[in-house]
């Protein structure tokens, strides 16, 4: 029995650390922001060299065959860094849904392009959660039609895997005839959005699987946001902690008040279960399937509402500065904040994980 | 991460099950609220301590059943009673704060005389540490014994001192040095509440039960060798108990047997023909209790963990009294909300659902969010030793250690 991290994920962990410190440090997230782009090419290219871009591709297929806890690993650790880098959809979501609903042929002409990173995805999964402002896919004889809502990792893709409205995975080359793409600007400028609209666009389709690899990718997409979540909840704190121990008023540093004491005590008592929840949820995503939706719904909810909470609260730890653009804590507060709504906000969350149980009929 | 506990211990697991359903039948009902257990409860006990299901690795020859210390074992007992919604062994303040610090720091007379019948039931201990004048500040105490003819002789005042009119002995914090520093001058004395000397007088508490006492000491006798530890060493005497009732107010299990009672509530509980859980607002609560008990729950795998690595608790340990006593507080009051007018009723009324237990525990626990160290106090113990961060700044050199900053 040991419930945490191995050492092998704990040297991935710090090796995914050390990876961003050296190439993604706040002056490098800054200066890609006002570039207005989300994606860091140095930091891309120095975790692909660490073997990353192959994290969930499986051994066979030239990748690392990691499991999603491995995945959740990577993720806290750009959740830290607020780091702009493809992950979620590029290198976790797409190669597991060729894992997942990928033919032979399919699954070994992607799989390796994916790990050398050859292949850049982005996934369109969001129809799966819910459909709106008049979204939706149809697969139809002559190929995908309508619109897909928040694909995930759209910068610098080249293709993407869209969900259709039965739940269907297909598979879209980015420049094909019929694809139009609009990137959607969000509060978090170190993650790219975007939307599809799809005219009569020739796709190749995943296995008709009843939206089963479907529901998989959006349980994994939650634990892993979740996860994310953490790591940049966790830098807030500790700015908070650190600038409350420097800064002074009243002839003594802030941090001995203990207002100022209780905002922090807060946030961690709060926080601390979080970090086990998600790791569960993750873990679960692999070895316990029955509990992979519930405990990611779970993990989703939880950490949006707690770590909204602690966005908030360590802003205001920092007073004026908090809420400046000097500190860059923003950065975080708004990484949080894209983690929070994206595939599904907690009220949404908690109505399914309702559902799961049979507490609640689906909605229609 | 490997949540398996390997073959030994899924074999002790059945064992332990087959107990369990082997003897459910003589189980004394759960939740009793006695302080002196019932004929049932101590045969209970007496037989779960011949099964080694209680005070596993006390020695045997202090009345326990003697096995090597087992992290694992001891959480599967706690585990699989929960499930089965069957009382594990008695947990008052004797059994649970009195013998372990007997077990670290009496004399081996004080641990043959005391540990076996506390265990088996037959002496009830309270705790005397709490004075009008001390209670998160506890080490401001003033009660004193001055020596005089090889006794200690007690003046002062405790209260909420709960099951004190229950109880046969007390464990009591007194002032012996009235000189030294205000930490250095505490003694840890044992003795009996028959005693002359002291009046108990009963303290009603918002649940309109008489759960605790004030207690009187006038000149109370006590042999000198019942102090555990020397004197002056009373506080830390004292911290290793604290550190004990902090263990025993954050159970995972105990938090899940609640929401899974919330649920079955709000299963049958119906205004018209839509269930409490029909109820989306109500339902979108329980799911969000439902996912922080799932983080308690996972958050004490974690600090197991690090238990049997021998690494130390850390945060996620300094959390669990304050995190989990308010989500214990907040399952009862949405199962009150989810009742509606009927979530008032209380004290046998018609109607009244589940004997008014929901109420009864929403006000409990708020009394568990006050004793054992507040939550303010929790959240200074997180903000001092998790995070490092400055102690207030002291009015005095030597004030203002809280009781409950201890551990
Ligand atoms: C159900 C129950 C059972 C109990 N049983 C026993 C028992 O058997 N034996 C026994 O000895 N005692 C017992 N107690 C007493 C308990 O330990 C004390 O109530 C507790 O330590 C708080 O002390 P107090 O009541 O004097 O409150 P105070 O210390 O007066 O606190 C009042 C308020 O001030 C806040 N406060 C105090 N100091 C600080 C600080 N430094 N920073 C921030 N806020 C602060 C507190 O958090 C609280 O909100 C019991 C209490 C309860 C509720």
């Amino acid at each position: 029995m040991d419930f945490g991290l191995s050492s092998e994920q704990q040297m991935l962990k710090d090796a995914v650390r050390r990876c961003l410190a050296d190439n993604c440090p706040l002056d490098h997230v800054r200066a890609r922001a006002d570039a207005g782009s989300a994606v860091s090419e140095p930091a891309a290219a120095a975790l692909h060299a660490m073997g990353l871009s192959g994290l969930m591709v499986p051994e066979a297929h030239g990748g690392l065959g990691m499991t999603l806890l491995d995945a959740a690993v990577v993720a806290e650790e750009l959740g830290r860094a607020v780091a702009p880098v493809p992950f979620l959809a590029r290198s976790v979501l797409a190669p597991l849904a060729f894992v997942l609903a990928g033919s032979d042929a399919q699954r070994a002409a992607w799989l390796p392009a994916i790990a050398a990173g050859e292949a850049r995805f982005g996934v369109a999964i969001l129809g799966i959660v819910e459909t709106r402002d008049g979204s939706g896919v149809l697969a139809g004889e002559d190929g995908l039609s309508g619109t897909a809502l928040f694909a995930l990792d759209f910068e610098g893709a080249n293709h993407f895997i869209v969900a259709d409205d039965a739940g269907r995975l297909h598979l879209v080359n980015a420049e094909a005839n019929g694809v139009e793409r609009v990137a959607l600007k969000t509060i978090d400028a170190t993650r790219s959005v975007g939307e599809l609209r799809f005219d009569a666009v020739p796709g190749e389709s995943l296995a008709d699987d009843g939206g089963a690899a479907g529901r998989r990718l959006r349980d994994a997409g939650r634990a892993l946001l979740a996860a994310d979540s953490l790591g940049a909840a966790e830098v807030m704190i500790e700015k908070a902690v650190a600038y409350a121990g420097e800064r002074e008023q009243f002839g003594r540093v802030i941090g001995s008040f203990q207002a100022v004491k209780h905002m922090c005590a807060e946030m961690a008592a709060r926080h601390e279960p979080c970090r086990a929840l998600v790791w569960y949820a993750a873990h679960a995503f692999d070895a316990v399937p029955d509990e992979a939706a519930l405990t990611a719904c779970h993990a989703k909810s939880h950490t949006g509402e707690v770590h909204r909470f602690v966005a908030r609260t360590a802003t205001e730890v920092h007073g004026g500065m908090g809420f400046t653009d000097l500190l860059g804590l923003h950065y975080w507060f708004k990484r949080i904040g894209f983690d929070r709504q994206v595939l599904g906000g907690p009220d949404k969350v908690r109505a399914e994980a309702a559902q799961l149980q049979d507490w609640a009929a689906a909605a229609a | 991460m490997n949540l398996e506990y390997g073959p030994e211990y899924d074999r002790f697991r059945a064992e332990v099950r087959t107990f369990i359903e082997r003897h459910r039948p003589l189980a004394p009902k759960a939740g009793g609220r006695a302080a002196r257990a019932s004929s049932e409860a101590v045969a209970w006990q007496t037989l779960l301590l011949e099964h080694g299901y209680t005070a596993r690795t006390i020695p045997r020859e202090y009345g326990g059943y003697g096995a090597e210390p087992d992290i694992l074992k001891s959480r599967i007992i706690a585990e699989e009673f929960a499930r089965a919604g069957v009382p594990g062994g008695l947990a008052n303040q004797g059994i649970s704060m009195l013998v372990p610090t007997l077990l670290e720091l009496g004399t081996e007379e004080q641990k043959r005389r005391w540990i076996a019948p506390t265990l088996r039931g037959e002496i009830v201990w309270c705790q005397g540490y709490s004075e009008p004048g001390a209670g998160s500040d506890l080490a401001s105490l003033t009660t004193s014994a001055r020596e005089e003819n090889g006794e200690f002789v007690v003046n002062g005042q405790k209260i909420w001192t709960s099951t004190a009119r229950q109880a046969d002995m007390i464990f009591c914090l007194v002032r012996t040095e009235p000189e030294a520093p205000k930490h250095a001058g505490i003694s840890y004395l044992i003795f009996p509440m028959d005693t002359p000397g002291i009046e108990v007088r009963p303290l009603k508490t918002m649940t309109g039960h008489a759960e605790f006492n004030e207690t009187f000491f006038t000149d109370v006798r006590v042999p000198i060798d019942q102090i555990v530890g020397r004197r002056g060493q009373g506080w830390f005497v004292a911290n290793a108990t604290l550190g004990h009732e902090r263990g025993m107010l954050g159970d995972p299990d105990a938090l899940e047997n609640r929401l899974l009672a919330l649920i079955k509530l709000m299963q049958e509980e119906r205004v018209g023909s839509e269930r409490a859980l029909d109820n989306p607002v109500l339902r979108d609560r329980l799911v969000a209790l439902q996912a922080e008990v799932a983080a308690m729950k996972y958050n004490g795998m974690r600090v197991l963990s690090n238990q049997l690595k021998g690494e130390p608790g850390g945060m996620a340990k300094l959390i669990v009294k304050l995190q989990s006593c308010e989500l214990a507080h907040q399952i009862s009051a949405l199962a009150i909300d989810a009742m509606g007018e009927m979530g008032i009723l209380y004290d046998g009324s018609p109607r009244e659902r589940e004997g008014g237990a929901w109420q009864w525990n929403y006000m409990f626990q708020l009394g568990l969010i006050i004793g054992g160290g507040t939550a303010q106090i929790q959240k200074n113990i997180i903000a001092e030793r998790g995070l490092n961060m400055p102690r207030e700044p002291r009015l005095e050199p030597s004030a203002a250690t809280s009781r409950k900053e201890v551990a």
